[in-house]
């Protein structure tokens, strides 16, 4: 244990959290806007997985890193604009049609990567880029200041999606349509083209989610994900629909999943229950729901869907 | 802008079919510049669909819409208000997390686009508030105000968008006597301004009091037109139901005998934790029948439901159904000591809407030996007793294996007066029975419990309708926060002095 706590190790540890808390980041600041809109999202996973494959796939192809990250977006969009069309043109029960799009994108991306690729290739990774001066200082330049663009990104999301929530028209839309539908469509408001958008942008971050994931590690296999988006839901409850709370909560996971592999590692959780410790994370955050659950206030629209008659 | 002779608003020959419903046939209806017009009728005349499509939320399958002598095509609520029209919603269209300001500025292009220009609105907010008399913080939480702060918000987003003609569908609802007339003078004053005001209620009494010009509807049809000094409450009725109807019950005397239903000292808390019921203390005798009046959300659904069995009360109150400690019992040990429950709401808490009329009807004694015979439904004694039950009670449905949805509100209420009373209860605790019923069943649903009265039951009615608790009880307790601050016999109880006493002021009750 007491290899653990030195500098080299805890500042390793903590580097290796804020890389892994990035996937769970972007996802869950897309989910916080469609849920805020009072749409939710369980295909979060499937988008995941179909824009990690497809931005793997064009590194191979191409080996243009950002080109992958393009594309990873154009996924989530493409994804984005199919689950609208269910949810709120449709009307589509929420819940259900978010496993069939998880359902989907497990399926297809597996299809794709054992039809296109077949066997495990590693590709190039998303290169972590220094911010002057800050990247130097002792013990927290490394974890905070030379890390991905994506990972710079997901960080800055969380004041941009507070300023988007809280002090913008659109955002005061997103708000209402997701707490009194029917009072935002009195006044004028579109219900359904503020959702759509809210799932569009959704969608957009998975898809950006899934690419960070499979840039970070560098190599693509079926399932990649193994449930990281629904983490990102969950996270959305723990956040309590809140930017800065989504991000505690992507940063506690990953620090614990962190902690985890660290200790793995270093021999303090031994090989023959390292799988059971690998369920760490799920129960702390599990534990933290039961917590929190009882201050949380849902949007109160969230999962109804809007029609006029 | 004051001419009177110019039509703000015309329409003509407004048709609109529903499926297997025409709402509205063949409707004139017209308002001037700077008059209040009233449309009268029952619930499903044809109100509320008339102002849908004016509001631009149904469209009119025929008939001409003319806005300040102009022909308009309103697609859509945004088209309405860019045309001045402002609506006032009988629930209210605001979003409780949201401030006033946000609420006002939802919809709203802004100044400061994409960002919201909130200071501004506030500050526009408070114009409105001093020229209209309508006090409010822009600041605050729309789910901390008041019923009546949240009607004057209502108010307000209208005037915001220089609403010209104003859509107030059964504004006083949920109001106090008090905040029904303050708010009267507000609507008073925004006519003589020379805004359009259609007021949609049927309370009789406030149409009366309103209106410059009445328009009675009737199955979708105007059947006729009057104003407030040509006409009577009486004739109004007749003109809605489309027969004479007593408005007032008349209650005769009774004996009231021994206490039925006792509470003393009982606490009840919300379901926030807060305690909505405090210490109070009644009793309830045979052959009367106590009235609780107050305004809603003054601990009367929670006394109902602690009566009821549903929400527990604190531990140091007690609650005796004829003289058996029933504090710590469940719903069925209640009824079993001679119950009867008529829930504040008819769906789903009184009927099951999915089951058909027959299932509802036996509901409560669907277990026992009269409905059952070895484990299974017996259908044959189900349908003779519930087709009795229908004829008695006047319920009109197709059938008795009609799903109990597809009946009206009013019938649906028969459905659960006609199971609860027919158990012959000894206590009957009635809440709101009459909400949202039609005046015909109204009156039937009335002197049913004046029959239950001379039959002995010891009947608890708790309403909103100040008309209703007045015209019926031999006392009235009123409920202010949680507490029976009065409780005056029916003969003294007058009106204004009941409505004072709502509103929490108790000091001029002695003069």
């Amino acid at each position: 244990m007491s290899d653990f706590f030195t500098s080299s190790v805890l500042v390793a540890t903590f580097a290796s959290a804020i890389r892994l808390a990035t996937p769970y980041l972007l996802a869950s600041l897309g989910e916080t806007i469609g849920q805020r809109s009072g749409v939710l999202n369980l295909g979060v996973d499937g988008v995941m997985l179909l824009s990690a494959f497809f931005s793997y796939w064009t590194v191979l192809q191409t080996g243009n890193l950002w080109l992958a990250v393009v594309v990873a977006l154009a996924v989530g969009i493409i994804m984005g604009v199919l689950y609208g069309i269910i949810t709120v043109f449709f009307e589509a029960t929420q819940g259900i049609s978010g496993i069939g799009i998880f359902i989907f994108g497990l399926g297809f991306s597996d299809l794709m990567f054992r039809q296109q690729v077949g066997t495990p290739k590693p590709v190039q990774r998303l290169p972590s880029v220094d911010i002057p001066v800050l990247a130097d200082i002792p013990y927290i330049g490394e974890p905070l200041f030379q890390r991905s663009l994506l990972t710079y990104l997901a960080f800055a999301l969380v004041p941009l999606t507070f300023l988007l929530l809280n002090k913008t028209t659109f955002g005061l839309n997103i708000r209402s349509v997701g707490e009194n539908p029917q009072a935002a469509d009195s006044l004028g408001v579109s219900v359904e083209r503020t959702r759509f958008a809210a799932i569009l942008i959704g969608n957009s971050l998975a898809g950006l989610a899934g690419a960070a994931l499979v840039l970070q590690l560098g190599i693509f296999q079926p399932n990649l994900t193994q449930g990281m988006g629904f983490i990102a839901v969950a996270l959305v409850y723990f956040g309590a629909w809140r930017p800065l709370g989504v991000m505690g909560g992507a940063l506690l996971y990953g620090l614990v999943n962190a902690t985890v592999l660290q200790w793995k590692s270093l021999g303090i959780i031994p090989v023959s229950i390292s799988d059971l410790a690998g369920m760490a994370p799920a129960i702390v955050t599990i534990g933290a729901l039961i917590l929190l659950a009882r201050r949380v206030n849902a949007p109160a629209a969230l999962t109804k869907p809007f029609s006029r008659h | 802008m004051n001419d009177q002779s110019n039509n703000l608003l015309e329409m003509r020959g407004i048709t609109k079919y529903f499926p297997g419903v025409v709402a509205n046939s063949d409707v004139d209806f017209d308002v001037r510049y700077g008059e209040v017009h009233t449309l009268l009728g029952e619930n499903g005349a044809g109100k509320s669909t008339l102002v849908k499509i004016l509001f631009g939320l149904y469209q009119a399958d025929k008939g001409d819409l003319l806005l300040r002598g102009e022909k308009m095509e309103i697609s859509s609520p945004s088209d309405a208000i860019s045309s001045r029209i402002g609506m006032i919603h009988q629930h209210f269209m605001l979003v409780p997390t949201l401030t006033v300001a946000e609420n006002v500025a939802l919809g709203m292009p802004s100044t400061r686009r994409p960002l919201t220009d909130l200071d501004k609105v506030s500050k526009r907010i408070s114009e409105i508030s001093e020229e209209h008399g309508l006090t409010v913080n822009p600041s605050e939480t729309v789910a901390h105000l008041s019923v009546g702060e949240r009607q004057r918000v209502e108010i307000i987003k209208a005037l915001y968008r220089d609403a010209e003609l104003l859509v107030l569908d059964e504004p006083t609802a949920v109001l106090t006597p008090k905040e029904v007339d303050d708010l009267f003078v507000i609507l008073r004053r925004m006519a003589d301004n020379g805004r359009g005001l259609i007021f949609i209620s049927h309370k009789l009494r406030e149409v009366m009091s309103l209106s410059d010009r009445i328009t009675v509807l009737r199955n979708g049809q105007v059947v006729g037109a009057t104003t407030p000094d040509q006409t009577s409450r009486e004739e109004l009725a007749q003109m809605m139901v489309g027969r004479a109807v007593r408005l007032t019950p008349d209650l005769p005397p009774n004996e009231v005998k021994e206490s039925r239903l006792s509470l003393n000292n009982v606490s009840v808390k919300n379901d926030s934790g807060t305690l909505a019921v405090d210490n109070v203390s009644f009793e309830v005798r045979a052959g009367e029948i106590l009235g609780i009046a107050g305004v809603s959300g003054n601990g009367q659904r929670e006394i109902a439901e602690a009566i009821a069995g549903l929400r527990t009360i604190e531990p140091d109150g007690l609650i005796e159904i004829n003289g058996s400690n029933v504090s710590d019992t469940n719903t069925r040990s209640r009824r079993d000591q001679g119950l009867g429950f008529i829930p504040e709401e008819r769906v789903p808490d009184g009927a099951i809407p999915e089951f058909t009329v027959g299932e509802n009807l036996i509901l409560v004694d669907h277990e026992t030996d009269d409905f059952v015979s070895r484990g299974l439904f017996s259908f044959d004694k189900i349908s003779e007793h519930s087709s009795q039950l229908v004829s008695d009670f006047n319920v009109k449905t197709p059938s008795v294996n009609t799903p109990t949805s597809s009946l009206s509100g009013g019938n649906i209420q028969k459905v659960i007066l006609a199971r609860e009373l027919s158990a012959s209860p000894s206590v009957l605790l009635a809440c709101q029975p009459t909400r949202g019923v039609d005046i015909g069943a109204a009156e039937y649903i009335h002197n049913r419990l004046i029959e239950q009265r001379e039959l002995g039951t010891a009947t608890l009615l708790i309403s909103e309708d100040l008309d209703e608790v007045l015209g019926l009880s031999d006392r009235v307790a009123v409920m202010y926060e949680g507490k029976v601050i009065a409780v005056v016999s029916g003969e003294d109880a007058e009106r204004e002095k009941v409505g004072l006493l709502m509103a929490g002021v108790t000091e001029t009750v002695d003069a």
